[in-house]
């Protein structure tokens, strides 16, 4: 069989305008369907035909499922809330400035506008192997391409590799996992709330899933507790070119400081692993420490420890060392 | 300089309303009764060899009207591309091509198609190739030699060389030239830098991609296209499609950039004529991004070796250039050699030689690309001359000034006869004057290397040329009894508005308003002229040129018609205000709608049933098609020449590099350009920077990446070849440019084209900057600057791979 990556290959669609009647199709359909938000993971894979679901549900008619709500203890950001309506939500901006700067960190002014957040978290991997169809462990082969000394792999992991060494490439991600946010996922008739530190799989849980999102589930909102609002929480992302680009490494810092000391934080990154990645060794190094450039530095230090870099992408070490020290040490960006 | 009316303002072009609104019609907008489309079966492997294929369950598909096989097309002799292949020679190349009613239905019945294939060896870098045992591209050679296909192997010696990060001097080299006494200009250096520098290969990646639907009728065969020229590009097809070239009819009023890669039209325009004359229908082929990226062309790799010997005071002495280019599978790309022509351009050194050769690889077709060759050139050297400066004690300046080029400079490969060409004007001292201005050169530079926190602050500059024009092309245009000026162009509308800003010269001669003037293009069976390819920037200089001439030749004829009715003779009338009138009486004389009529009544020359003899075929034949409607404007631009039209650009860069993440940022960029007359000061603006961006991308993002054990591309997409985009942009103020606004001697009107050297302007003047920034740390010697390279350098980690290696 010879090979096309262009068109779209035909599938079923169904356009629900309630959650209820997409957990329905979504159970009737189970493996067979496709969960569709923004569209800006989804059409690569199909029109490359790589991705060939026989059934997809897109959410893009469900209203409820973009409010923005205040709730008794934070915000609750629908699943299919754009990242522009993140980024303009008075409350997120006020409470939470630092998951606001990271959204707009994400892709491109019109991706923002078409992109959900839970697209955004849910996401699946950029390593250019696997997206171009190559039949890797991560699709289901038997090898994984980018990891060869021969490979081209300046963009994939140093951390967490089990097999594949593909990264996540979520922006909001990681300062989900700072803010403690929790995910609310659907199954049916029953609700469950996954911390969004858990939400994130690794290929040794399982090598074709980014998350815990299982056929059948629907990732219905985002609740991001009030703990951290108002919160020191430093994001910053390095990338190859402001116009569209995955990170080639994020961090997201959250710091509570009492009398002159850290009295909590949390230091996630992004882009060096299959997760995002809680780095709880630096936490704990930092915890009862002054915050200046000391204890940035040893954070830094900290951080790297146990990475195991690839052919190409070595600079990663030092570029997550900096990125946690200056989380720790400089001012957020705005 | 005169005061004209029109050349030199702003105005807005006519197409511009549908551009922005969405009505422009670009090749892919166009339908026909039963039309179907085609989609391409394309080679999954970098080398291989069809050994079986069997089609018969695609064309057993509903739906499935026909399928295009190498058989089907004309045969090339090699190393030239045919179209599709049973051996493809790069991972995209079409094999076969199928047309159904739907792309659907096409693509389906492609994955219905069995192909059997036989792995063939590849090469994906010249260097490997020309190893020992290097793998060849071809079966039948790696290069080119005294214009045969040939096989160039270098020694293990040479190896040894490669495998420290160097060029070879004594390799095999195919080409040379060589001019001045290298040995005496070394001898005589007070300073002498030796580096091998690598530049990448990049796609051309216009943002409309080169689709194309095509129909047959009556023996004419209709094709809309998109490319730059529309003139030219029908002697192409016909010669693609074995027809005559008056039964080829293009349209092709918009194109969405080709910088290059669509000079007169693309070779995969074939696909759909070939395929609606197999099957008889109208057949559109829409070409996907990632299909572009695999036969849309790509500006060749160069991996160079430079000396360059200096005197304290910086001028350059000598330099001597060994270039081994990245050719692609076809065709022979001359990058590797033009660039000495632009070197020796900028730099003037007092001997060159150029020595080279240009190596076959098992990647996309390579093409001309914006200042094909100048820019690489620019890239590669201009981070040298920074350097020398820099151990010599000289500013970057003073260095471009000292070698600065001026008037009718030499410079190139010597001809038959041994000299050297020159340029038709250069005026690039005042443009380095000015453009310091603009940037605040003294102010800046006393930030450089500054480091606020983690950010360093860098300064760069940098001389970048090409060619600006071209001559000899025609005009054409009816002044119509109702007063209107139909003017005629042949030029392609690719994006830069010379072919509107051009016809502006014809109406200046005339004094006419431009709203008296209604433009014709953008289609051949519209009685287009004989114009220039839309390529090397040679438009505004040519058709300003043709133009003028054709305004003078309506003033004359319009001056005749009233010396014939009113008496007197010609040089008695004077043109103004739409009449020819008496000097001195302005009340006798006539309106150019009643000199249209009596040109029609006097017929002969006046309205087009007499032609000039000099004119090209095409001119006549739409000149006779157009006679009889008005008083007819034909002439052949045969003003004085004086040289090769060059312009030039001065590109001034600020950038800030993170010394902790390696990320470069742009803070402010000015081009400071030599290109003559202004004839469209907002669109001249817009070249500068348009070809500044592009720049940034050479410097900063944009590049080709391979998996060496497999042959294959993993960027194939935008998001990871990384052309820039406006986001890339500085964002501290606004870009600046200015010009030295000195006219060009020989263009009646002192105008150059500007599109190519901005883009090398910017890459060597933001490669500069970065190095500034950093200090000694700051030399790559390779393109592009990426934030691993940064902090791999500045953490002194080990580099993952060699200094010339290519596609990483």
């Amino acid at each position: 069989m010879a090979v096309i990556r262009d068109v779209i290959p035909q599938l079923e669609l169904f356009q629900p305008s309630s959650t209820d009647d997409a957990l329905a199709l979504l159970a009737e359909h189970g493996s067979d369907a496709w969960v569709y938000a923004g569209g800006l993971d989804t059409l690569d894979w199909f029109k490359d035909r790589v991705k060939r679901p026989r059934v997809v549900v897109d959410l893009g008619g469900i209203d409820s499922m973009r409010e923005i709500r205040s709730t008794s203890d934070g915000i609750e950001i629908g699943a299919m809330a754009t990242l522009i309506s993140v980024i303009d939500n008075p409350e997120v901006r006020s409470q939470f400035p630092a998951l606001a700067y990271s959204a707009k960190s994400a892709a491109s002014p019109q991706i923002r506008h078409q992109g959900t957040i839970g697209g955004n978290i849910g996401q699946d991997t950029r390593c250019w192997y696997y997206r171009d169809g190559w039949t890797c462990y991560r699709a289901g082969g038997n090898i994984c391409y980018a990891s060869p000394p021969t490979a081209m792999n300046r963009e994939h992991c140093i951390l967490g590799a089990s097999r594949c060494v593909a990264v996540n490439p979520s922006d909001t991600a990681p300062t989900l996992v700072a803010l403690e946010a929790e995910m609310v996922v659907r199954r049916g008739n029953s609700e469950r709330v996954v911390a969004a530190e858990d939400f994130f799989v690794g290929p040794e849980i399982d090598i074709e899933r980014m998350t815990v999102l299982e056929p059948g589930d629907l990732l219905m909102s985002i609740r991001v507790p009030s703990k951290w609002a108002n919160s020191r929480v430093y994001f910053e992302k390095v990338r190859d070119r402001d116009s569209w680009d995955f990170p080639l490494a994020n961090v997201a810092t959250a710091i509570r400081e009492n009398g002159g000391t850290i009295e909590e934080a949390r230091v996630v990154v992004n882009g060096v692993a299959p997760t995002p990645v809680r780095l709880t060794a630096v936490e704990s190094a930092i915890i009862g420490q002054p915050r200046n450039e000391q204890t940035a530095e040893q954070a830094g230090n900290v951080s790297i420890q146990g990475v195991a870099p690839l052919t190409h992408n070595g600079y990663k070490v030092n570029l997550m060392k900096n990125l946690v020290k200056r989380s720790i040490r400089d001012e957020p960006l705005a | 300089m005169p005061d004209y009316k029109l050349i030199g303002k702003n105005y807005t072009t006519s197409e511009l309303r549908a551009k922005v609104t969405g009505r422009a019609k670009y090749a892919e907008d166009f339908r026909a009764e039963g039309m179907v489309f085609l989609k391409l079966l394309t080679s999954p492997m970098p080398h291989a060899r069809v050994r079986s294929v069997d089609t018969s369950a695609a064309l057993a598909m509903p739906g499935v009207e026909g399928i295009l096989t190498p058989d089907d097309l004309a045969e090339i002799e090699a190393p030239n591309e045919a179209g599709l292949t049973y051996e493809p020679l790069y991972e995209g190349e079409p094999v076969l091509a199928v047309a159904a009613v739907d792309e659907p239905t096409a693509s389906a019945a492609i994955e219905a198609i069995e192909i059997e294939w036989e792995v063939l060896p590849f090469a994906l870098d010249p260097l490997d190739s020309l190893r020992p045992d290097g793998p060849n591209a071809r079966l039948d050679g790696n290069t080119m030699q005294d214009r045969e296909l040939a096989t160039v192997k270098w020694s293990d010696r040479e190896a040894s060389e490669l495998d420290e990060g160097r060029v070879p001097t004594t390799g095999l080299f195919t080409d040379e030239w060589v001019v001045g006494d290298l040995d005496t200009g070394f001898a005589a250096a007070d300073l002498i830098i030796d580096e091998s520098i690598y530049h990448q290969s990049m796609g051309h990646q216009p943002l409309e991609s080169r689709s194309c639907m095509a129909y047959w009728q009556n023996g004419k065969v209709y094709v809309y296209g998109s490319t730059q020229s529309t003139a030219r590009t029908v002697g192409i097809v016909a010669r693609w499609t074995g027809v005559e070239q008056e039964n080829v009819v293009l349209v092709a009023e918009y194109c969405g950039g080709g910088f290059g890669s669509k000079a007169a039209g693309a070779l995969s325009m074939v696909f759909p004529i070939a395929m609606s004359r197999k099957i008889r229908k109208p057949v559109m082929m829409r070409i996907s991004r990632r299909e572009e990226n695999a036969i849309g062309r790509a500006r060749p790799a160069v991996q160079l070796r430079a000396k360059l010997g200096f005197r304290s005071d910086g001028r350059l002495l000598a330099m001597d250039l060994f270039s081994v280019g990245d050719g692609g599978p076809y065709g022979r790309s001359g990058d590797f050699l033009s660039l000495g022509n632009i070197a020796s351009l900028i730099y003037q050194p007092e001997a060159i030689r150029i020595r080279g050769l240009n190596v076959y690889t098992n990647t996309p077709p390579r093409a001309a690309q914006r200042a094909p060759g100048g820019e690489q050139a620019v890239s590669m050297l201009a981070p040298l001359m920074d350097r020398a400066a820099r151990e010599l004690g000289v500013s970057p300046t003073e260095m471009i000034r000292i070698n600065a080029p001026s008037g009718q400079a030499k410079f190139g490969a010597p001809g038959r006869d041994g000299a050297q060409g020159n340029a038709s004007s250069a005026f690039v001292v005042e443009a380095l004057d000015k453009g310091m201005a603009e940037f605040g050169w003294a102010e800046r530079s006393r930030r450089s290397g500054e480091r606020r926190g983690t950010k360093a602050t860098g300064i760069g500059v940098a001389l970048s040329s090409f060619s600006a024009g071209s001559s000899g092309m025609d005009g054409l245009a009816v002044l119509r009894p109702d007063g209107m000026l139909q003017l005629h162009t042949g030029v392609g509308n690719l994006g830069t508005e010379s072919f509107s800003d051009c016809a502006r010269a014809a109406a200046e001669a005339l004094d006419m308003p431009w709203e008296r003037v209604e433009l014709v293009w953008g289609a051949t069976d519209r009685n287009l002229p004989w114009s220039a390819m839309s390529v090397g920037s040679q438009t505004t200089h040519a058709h300003t040129r043709a133009n003028w001439a054709l305004g003078l030749d309506i003033r004359r004829k319009l001056q005749e018609i009233a010396a014939g009715d009113l008496g007197g003779a010609p040089a008695d009338y004077d043109v103004a205000d739409e009449r020819v009138f008496r000097r001195g009486s302005r009340g006798q004389g006539l309106s150019f709608a009643r000199a249209a009529e009596r040109a029609i009544e006097l017929g002969g020359r006046y309205d087009g049933h007499e032609l000039p003899e000099d004119i090209n075929g095409m001119t006549v034949a739409s000149a006779t098609a157009l006679a009889g409607r008005g008083l007819l404007g034909v002439a052949k631009d045969n003003f004085d020449t004086g040289g090769r039209v060059m312009s030039f650009v001065v590109g001034f860069a600020e950038v800030e590099v993170d010394v902790e993440t390696g990320a470069i940022q742009m803070v402010d960029y000015v081009g400071a350009a030599d290109c003559g007359t202004v004839v469209h000061p907002r669109l001249l603006g817009s070249q500068i920077h348009s070809g500044g961006i592009q720049g940034f991308g050479i410097a900063l993002s944009q590049k080709w990446v391979y998996d060496r054990r497999w042959g294959l591309a993993v960027s194939k997409r935008f998001y990871n070849n990384r052309p820039p985009g406006i986001l890339d942009v500085p964002h501290e103020r606004p870009m600046g440019w200015v010009t030295a606004d000195e006219p060009d001697p020989f263009n009646p009107l002192g105008a150059k084209g500007i599109g190519e050297p901005a883009i090398g302007a910017a890459s060597g003047a933001v490669l500069c900057a970065i190095a500034d920034a950093l200090g000694g740390e700051g030399q790559f010697y390779r393109s592009p600057v990426t934030a691993d390279m940064v902090l791999t350098k500045l953490e002194q980690l080990p580099a993952p791979h060699g200094r010339l290696v290519n596609h990483v």
